[in-house]
């Protein structure tokens, strides 16, 4: 009963807040962030203002007939039927009407289209429930993972600004250069779209789509995955941060950085709680929506990884998995989009974690395995 | 229902079997009608409860009551059920009760097929609802389920959706075949084509758009089932084969599956305004070759559903450009309407409210569509709350409104009995002003660019999206009266006179029989010459 009482005020409240003129902006689409934005923005709102006088005139007309027209004692309704002369006028009228919206439609719809390269490429791989960043020039790419804590999800903490539209790792691309996004997707079909770009593009297996964009001013603009992609096609939000060509620059040197400090890693001599620590963040991040808190998956679709066979005693199958994915099932590979150290931690941590150890033997994976195993298949 | 031994004639015409053999071994067009309602009003309440469902995960962010695996099911059977088991068994269900009495026919062509494609309906959904208590749970790849989703991605259930669609398709095949041969070989003497009724002209092309869609669904269904099973790559990137063919495959059915929901009802409204205006329908074979305009352009615009797959730009142009057509002979058909009820003389009993709501709101629905037509635009609307809203205003306060309006104004024919007028205002007032409630903000949320089909969602959306839930629990509320005012009708309502409404009499056959409509009707045809308004 509280609950209800508090809902309707917020619910009032939130009604008046609304319709108070500064909240248009929630109404409404946002012109965006770049010129053809803009420009579809603008065709928005030509269209959205035909269609209202449109709908006005025809609901006002509706209004005044139904009430002048009203059943009266002693007036006949009138009997006529036909009228061609009226109805070729309404139809060229109607004609008319679409030609002028198709004229500035078709014009937006050229610009849209412009398929030239950019200055930089991006590579957008569409993953359940993830987006995969490759910048094709500099050869580094990563994954973009949603960021927003479960406890939030699950009401167990307030809920902020960027609820659901944050990511751990957003997408940088430099201001002032034409970049083109080359999308497509590694399971189902996903959808990239970033309002403030006005981009919508389907991401689908076999296919590569492209979209562009040419960012004037930094900025932060933040978008969702807009096709259905399975049970958390909402939660893989899209995040873009445009920063100065020289800050951009940075970015990329440190990821190419970051690239040769990993390869060395995979030389180190590693402990088993290193292994573990590592392993558990992976498991938390990459692992954790299908085979669950504590392993045990939600079967038959997803096996629980407690007790596997696999998991237990068959290190090598173990690996495979991991690198390869098995085909026809969720189970992706992992080779691109872990490093050498997350796939051996995670192998490591799930065959020691939940009691695997105890029962299974237990066995521990280095990096230097994980090495190995790609050079062999080389 | 309450129908009822036709006591005029001699014992060689019986009346209906007693006990459930009646109805399940019925050849009558009239018991089949009925059944084909009743069906469609229990799965409203099912595909409604799925709905309400919805709502309440979504009336605040956070996770509210279902998991989202459960929510992508809900969404899905929802979608699936108020398509398939609502809206299109309903008008079926019209067709069966009314085509026959509005062309004086005793019955339709085909008895036996009508009995049939009744029956195998309840065994699709059953197929489709056991799901639900299956490993792995219901299909939850969306009602358009794309491809891989609903193939290597699916769920093992996806196998008896298949099952389950093939039936239901096989049902409307045969219901559309049945439609199509009662109305060209059995309407009375004098009936020519340009003079059927709206409503029987509007089934009749709807008939032929389902037999030419209805296979192409089949054969979608049929190349996923291949994929699963039969380890072919129609639509498996990695074998080979194209995920978009999928799309293509299926919104060509698609599209002029959303026009089979809608054309009986523009025939349905026709008749309702033109017998609360007491006037005859304005331009009667402009609103006919309108209907059949709508039902041929509509096999050459479905890729508008596809604006974002990457389609080359000259694919884009045709398609926006052929879209926007389609408005013209729904734009006549909306003048068409308001011009009957000008220099009329209105009143407004409940079926007519629902005609005009829908006129109304259908309108606004309209002309969403002539924005989402607008390729460039749409990548902004595609896939967020604004389709949503388009498509719920042409299905709820459309389709689902020339429903309840239809059924308003022809159930004291079908019982003998008047509904509580009272009670039938109230009922559209609810729902009026809860449908809007429920769709209107949903503009404003996809505008603002919220996904369709996500379980939660982003802070800024939180007070519109409460707003829709109260809506929506209230508009399901609201047809909770209508179960009633239908069963207090039935069982004790005021007796109807024969023509129902003023000035009937003139308008169809349907109204020169009794109420309650004897078993068997037009034994004999009727002479057109009874109708004073067949022009
Ligand atoms: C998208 C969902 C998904 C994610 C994310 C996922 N898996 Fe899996 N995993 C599956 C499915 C489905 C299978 C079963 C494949 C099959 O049909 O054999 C599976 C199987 C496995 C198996 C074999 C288990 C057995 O007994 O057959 C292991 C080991 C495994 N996954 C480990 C992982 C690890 C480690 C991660 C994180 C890096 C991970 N998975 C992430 C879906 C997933
Ligand atoms: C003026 C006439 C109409 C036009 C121009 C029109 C246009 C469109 C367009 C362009 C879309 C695709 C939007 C997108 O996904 O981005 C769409 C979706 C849809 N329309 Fe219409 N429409 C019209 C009338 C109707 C009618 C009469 C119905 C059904 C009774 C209908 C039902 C639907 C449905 C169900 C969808 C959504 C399908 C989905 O993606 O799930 N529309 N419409
Ligand atoms: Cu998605
Ligand atoms: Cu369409």
């Amino acid at each position: 009963m509280f609950r209800a009482i508090k809902y309707s005020l917020s619910l009032v409240a939130a009604l008046t807040a609304n319709f108070s003129f500064g909240a248009w902006d929630d109404l409404n689409m946002s012109p965006g962030a770049t010129q053809l934005s803009q420009e579809i923005f603008g065709l928005h709102m030509t269209v959205f203002y035909v269609c209202l006088a449109i709908g006005i005139a025809v609901l006002l007309a509706m209004a005044f007939i139904l009430f002048k027209y009203r059943k009266k004692e002693g007036v006949k309704p009138a009997d006529f039927d036909d009228s061609t002369a009226l109805e070729i006028t309404w139809t060229v009228l109607f004609a008319l009407i679409l030609i002028v919206l198709a004229v500035p439609a078709t014009s937006v719809m050229i610009k849209a289209y412009d398929d030239q390269e950019g200055d930089i490429n991006i590579l957008i791989t569409g993953h359940q429930w993830k987006w995969q960043y490759e910048y094709i020039e500099d050869e580094v790419g990563f994954f973009s993972n949603l960021s927003t804590s479960l406890d939030k999800r699950n009401n167990l903490a307030p809920k902020d600004e960027n609820y659901l539209l944050e990511v751990d790792e957003p997408l940088v691309i430099p201001t002032n250069t034409r970049v083109r996004f080359l999308i497509t997707a590694n399971d189902v079909i996903h959808s990239w779209w970033v309002p403030d770009f006005a981009i919508k593009q389907d991401a689908i297996p076999g296919f590569v789509n492209t979209g562009w964009t040419y960012v004037n001013e930094p900025g932060v603009f933040r978008g969702q995955c807009t096709e259905l992609c399975g049970q958390y096609h909402g939660y893989m939000p899209i995040v873009v941060k445009a920063v100065s060509p020289e800050e951009y620059s940075t970015f990329i040197n440190d990821k190419k950085q970051a690239k040769i400090q990993q390869a060395l890693l995979t030389e180190k001599l590693w402990s088993t709680s290193e292994l573990m620590e590592i392993g558990e963040a992976t498991y938390q991040k990459n692992c954790v929506a299908c085979h669950q808190v504590g392993g045990r998956g939600i079967p038959p679709v997803f096996p629980s990884l407690v007790g596997s066979e696999i998991v237990m005693r068959n290190k090598a199958r173990h690996i495979e998995i991991l690198m390869e994915g098995v085909q026809g099932a969720a189970m992706a590979s992992y080779a691109e989009q872990l490093t050498e150290v997350e796939i051996a931690a995670v192998i490591t941590y799930t065959r020691q974690a939940w009691g695997n150890a105890e029962t299974g033997d237990g066995k521990i994976v280095i990096p230097k395995e994980i090495l190995d195993y790609k050079n062999n298949k080389l | 229902m309450s129908a009822v031994i036709d006591s005029h004639h001699d014992d060689h015409h019986h009346g209906p079997a007693k006990g459930f053999s009646r109805w399940l071994y019925t050849t009558n067009h009239k018991d089949i009608g009925s059944m084909y309602l009743w069906f469609s009003l229990v799965m409203l309440f099912i595909g409604g409860a799925m709905a309400m469902v919805i709502r309440a995960e979504l009336f605040e962010p956070g996770s509210q009551i279902v998991s989202p695996e459960f929510y992508n099911q809900m969404v899905t059977n929802h979608g699936l059920i108020m398509v398939f088991g609502v809206i299109m068994p309903a008008f079926v269900g019209f067709a069966n009760w009314m085509i026959p009495m509005q062309i004086g026919a005793p019955d339709m062509a085909l008895p036996r097929l009508n009995n049939l494609s009744f029956w195998i309906l309840p065994v699709a959904f059953g197929i489709l609802l056991s799901t639900f208590f299956m490993e792995g749970g219901a299909p939850n790849f969306g009602w358009t389920f794309y491809a891989p989703l609903s193939t290597e991605y699916a769920p093992p259930t996806v196998t008896f959706f298949i099952f389950s669609v093939h039936i239901m398709g096989a049902s409307s095949i045969m219901g559309s075949i049945n439609i199509i041969t009662t109305i060209l070989n059995m309407r009375a003497p004098g009936m020519t084509l340009m003079k059927m009724p709206l409503f029987v002209w509007s089934w009749f092309i709807t008939a032929y758009l389902l037999i030419a869609v209805m296979p192409v669904l089949a054969g979608a269904v049929t190349m996923m089932l291949m994929d699963i099973h039969a380890g072919t790559s129609f639509f498996k990137a990695g074998g080979g084969g194209d995920p978009v063919l999928f799309q293509h495959i299926f919104w060509f059915f698609g599209h002029p599956e959303v026009y089979i929901m809608i054309l009986p009802a523009f025939g349905i409204v026709s008749h309702i305004i033109e017998t609360f205006s007491r006037k005859p329908i304005f331009g009667y074979s402009s609103m006919v070759y309108a209907i059949a305009s709508i039902a041929l352009l509509s096999f050459v615009v479905w890729a508008h559903h596809m604006f974002t797959v990457g389609m080359p730009i000259a694919g884009e142009l045709f398609f926006m450009y052929s879209t926007m057509l389609i408005a013209i002979p729904t734009g006549v058909k909306v003048f068409n309407w308001l011009s009957t009820m000008f220099k009329g003389s209105l009143t407004f009993e409940t079926p007519m409210l629902f005609a005009i709501a829908f006129v109304a709101l259908f309108t606004i629905g309209g002309l969403s569509g002539i924005m989402l037509a607008i390729a460039p635009a749409d990548f902004q609307y595609h896939d967020t709350y604004f389709v949503v809203a388009h498509f719920h205003y042409v299905l709820v306060p459309g389709a689902l409104f020339s429903l309840l309006a239809a059924a308003y104004y022809w159930i004291p024919k079908w019982t003998g009995k008047m509904y509580d007028e009272t009670l039938g205002k109230v009922h559209f007032w609810m729902s009026f002003i809860s449908v809007n409630l429920t769709f209107f903000p949903m503009h404003f949320v996809g505008l603002a660019g919220m996904p369709r089909r996500i379980p939660d969602y982003a802070m800024q959306f939180a007070d519109w999206n409460m707003m829709v839930s109260v809506g929506a629990f209230l508009f399901g509320i609201s047809q909770l009266l209508f179960l009633f005012i239908v069963l207090k009708c039935i069982y004790n309502g005021k007796a109807a006179t024969t023509e129902v409404w003023e000035g009937a009499k003139d308008r169809g056959f349907e109204w020169t029989v009794d109420s309650p409509a004897p078993y068997h009707t037009f034994s004999s045809p009727p002479s057109m010459e009874s109708l004073k308004s067949s022009s």
